[in-house]
């Protein structure tokens, strides 16, 4: 090689690095820290509300929210924080990994970022008890949801709420096809609309107890509390539209459309608080095509016994504008915009205003339930959760098979459960 | 967002300007050393980096998933076969092998033959070219949306209501469906309904390649045949196939390597549930979802032993080609 030649080359490439490094820190510094990073689960009509939510506090201090959606925000905070390369602020995709991730040190205490005292003040304390970690506050509600919930068309449905599990499965379809609609698909995550209902049965037949120890790896799958549930679960899939093939093919947002059919699909359908976006934007309902009761007591011994779910939120940087965006996020005026726009309700319990009927009552029931549990997937370990998943698709395509598919989670839950 | 730029702009104009610094101070040094030496050495010190970047990013992390194979779920002790143990013995990782020998088989199977008789027909028409693209685009889109697509034409709707899914509403028009397709484990509907997807992508590739190959088989040998009285299937079994067999070979095993690391139409459409799991999206779930380190790495390096032997007989039969010529 023409060694003039290399020389040159070698010190031309160490002056473009120099300029382009150069370049580089001269004139992005001040935007990085006015810039936020945000990753969270929500898309569509829910990433569009959380916009309108930070959207007051960019106008007043200037900094911009930088927002993704993934779906799969499990795997990648897993790699994110494996590489060190994390989001200013993420959406946790359940307490297990916000432990995981505040005791590995990547999600930061908020002890010093909010003003703790106000914020559990103005908080249900349920929700307070699921974002601590070793007594410290390290993950926050956005927004949340009641399940539990029972919507049906009030076209076709007269009567008034039944006041117990019996009477609502003895409930005559009337003109609709069958007593309810249940749709499992979710993309990677299809299942987990089934799990909210065995979650309920447990709850309602067995008690928090039960519930609590269950969510804990410490009761078996085959336990016969967990086992009733599913049975309880498998009534429902008998009574339900189209069979087993259209419940696992039908998306949880579609699920509730043929409410709204002429002649309708079903009577009833089980979903949490949010679904009435989905009912207006896909299964083309107005408000008041649609109502709900809670899903009645079944074991009087635990009367008023609900679920919900929450969209917790962690912070992962020291960033100044990202403390102040999550401080912010908390208050009763930042979320009262989402709960404004419809489908969530606040874990803030300042705010009160809410737009319909429908979701002002979901927020009484959230303040005034006697037992209130975390949805019970979102709690376990990842793999644990993911097995719950897949054995709601398993039962719900055969449920001649759910000795087998109980043996499967115990077997799961062995190994799940470890640290 | 700065300081990534910088470590990229470093690393885009460091590492080669590091590179070249290194050969004139190699270079400097082998000068120094006696003639003879001079000539034996050089190689070395010119392969040394491309080997070490070997050694970093290909055999060192082999050498590591094969360790982590042998160890718990969190690596920390050593459990001996365990992991192999639970890969052929959970019921889950087998029907999981099956699939992929399925895909194996009847997606190579299904992307070369549909690959050949497209190259051979559109070879024949004056459109060529616009048939080609047509076939060739679904390539050009990532599996996810591949999938999505198609998830649209499987759509399944109980039977009464309106089909909206491609698929079951032609079926309905003649009076049968609808068929949950990518549901349906009977006769293992479902794994060929999603086979069927790869098979879409994929054909345009082996036809472009296989087309290619078809070009160069001269045209006086064809007219020659032809002359003698073949007839066009005496033709191509006895002049097209022989000699495009090395390109359908090579196309052949790209596709086999495609079709065992088959893993977005599954992990989109099914996740692996109503029997359709496959090897790839298995390693994905243990790794990301049970995180057990030792199960992963087992179904990886079992994953790698099964592609090695396709890897192997596409190597030798390009050594066996490089020694015609």
């Amino acid at each position: 090689m023409d060694h003039r030649f290399a020389r040159r080359l070698a010190a031309m490439l160490g002056v473009l690095a120099l300029v382009v490094g150069a370049c580089n820190t001269g004139g992005g510094g001040g935007a990085a820290d006015k810039e936020v990073t945000v990753v969270g689960t929500w898309g569509g009509s829910e990433q569009e509300s959380f916009l309108a939510m930070v959207k007051p506090w960019e106008d007043r201090t200037g900094n911009k929210v930088k927002y993704t959606g993934s779906r799969g925000l499990g795997t990648y905070l897993t790699t994110a924080v494996q590489s060190g390369t994390l989001p200013d602020l993420a959406g946790l995709p359940g307490p297990g990994e916000m432990s995981e991730f505040a005791k590995g040190g990547s999600l930061k205490p908020l002890d010093d970022v909010l003003d703790i005292a106000t914020y559990k003040a103005e908080t249900s304390p349920a929700f307070v008890t699921l974002g601590t970690v070793d007594g410290k506050v390290v993950g926050v509600f956005i927004k949340s949801a009641l399940k539990g919930l029972i919507w049906y068309n009030p076209k076709n449905f007269t009567g008034t709420a039944p006041a117990t599990w019996d009477a609502v499965m003895g409930t005559d379809p009337g003109s609709a096809d069958s007593l309810w609609c249940v749709g499992l698909e979710s993309g990677a995550d299809s299942g987990w609309p089934g799990t909210d209902w065995v979650e309920d049965f447990v709850l309602r037949q067995s008690g928090p107890d039960v519930y609590d120890n269950w969510v804990a790896g410490k009761l078996t799958w085959s336990a016969p509390e967990i086992k009733s549930a599913y049975e309880a679960f498998g009534d429902v899939l008998d009574a339900s539209f189209g069979g087993a093939a259209t419940v696992n093919s039908t998306n949880f947002g579609a699920a509730g459309n043929p409410l709204f059919t002429d002649p309708p699909g079903c009577l009833f359908h089980h979903q949490a608080s949010f679904i009435t976006d989905f009912f207006k934007e896909q299964g083309g309902a107005a408000d008041g095509d649609f109502d709900f009761f809670p899903m009645p007591d079944i074991n009087p011994q635990y009367a008023g016994a609900f679920t919900g779910a929450g969209d917790l939120f962690g912070l992962f940087s020291d960033k100044a504008a990202a403390k102040d965006l999550l401080k912010y996020l908390v208050t009763a005026e930042a979320q009262q915009i989402w709960v404004s726009r419809g489908g969530a309700l606040s874990g803030n319990t300042k705010v009160t205003s809410y737009p319909d009927d429908v979701s002002k009552r979901s927020a009484e029931i959230l303040g005034t339930a006697k037992i209130f549990r975390f949805d019970g997937g979102d709690l376990m370990p990842n793999a644990m959760k993911a097995a719950f998943f897949r054995s709601m698709v398993d039962f719900a395509e055969n449920q001649g098979n759910l000795d087998s598919i109980l043996a499967g989670l115990d077997e799961v839950q062995k190994t799940a459960y470890a640290q | 967002m700065e300081d990534r730029l910088i470590t990229a702009a470093i690393v885009l104009l460091g590492v080669p300007a590091a590179l070249v610094g290194y050969i004139l101070v190699t270079e400097r040094l082998i000068q120094a050393l006696p003639e003879r030496r001079q000539g034996r050495l050089r190689p070395w010190f010119w392969i040394a980096p491309a080997l070490a970047f070997l050694i970093v990013f290909l055999i060192y992390p082999t050498i590591n998933t094969l360790v982590l194979s042998f160890q718990d779920k969190f690596s920390r002790n050593f459990v001996g076969l365990d992991n192999y143990i639970w890969f052929f013995g959970d019921p889950g990782t087998l029907e999981a092998l099956r699939n992929s020998v399925l895909w194996v088989v009847f997606m190579t199977g299904g992307v070369v033959g549909l690959g050949l008789l497209v190259a051979i027909l559109v070879d024949r028409v004056r459109y060529e070219p616009v048939a080609k693209t047509a076939i060739f685009v679904p390539l050009a889109i990532s599996f996810v949306a591949a999938a999505i697509i198609w998830q649209f034409m499987y759509q399944y709707r109980p039977p009464g209501t309106p089909q909206i899914g491609t698929v079951n509403s032609v079926l309905g028009l003649v009076g049968l469906g609808p068929v949950d397709w990518i549901r349906e484990r009977s006769f293992l509907v479902d794994n060929f309904a999603l086979i069927f997807i790869g098979v879409w992508m994929w054909t345009g590739f082996a036809m472009v390649i296989l087309s290619a190959g078809l070009k160069g088989i001269s045209t006086e040998l064809l007219e020659a045949a032809r002359v003698d009285g073949a007839n066009e299937w005496q033709v191509f079994r006895g002049i097209i196939l022989p000699l495009l067999m090395p390109t359908i070979f090579v196309v052949g095993t790209t596709i086999v390597i495609t079709a065992l690391k088959s893993f977005d139409i599954i992990y989109t459409l099914t996740n692996g549930a109503f029997g359709t799991d496959v090897i790839a999206r298995k390693m994905f779930a243990e790794m990301f979802t049970t995180q057990h380190f030792g199960r992963a790495s087992a179904v990886a390096i079992v994953l790698l032993l099964a592609i090695i032997p396709f890897m192997a007989v596409n190597i030798r039969r390009f050594r066996e080609q490089e020694a015609l010529r």
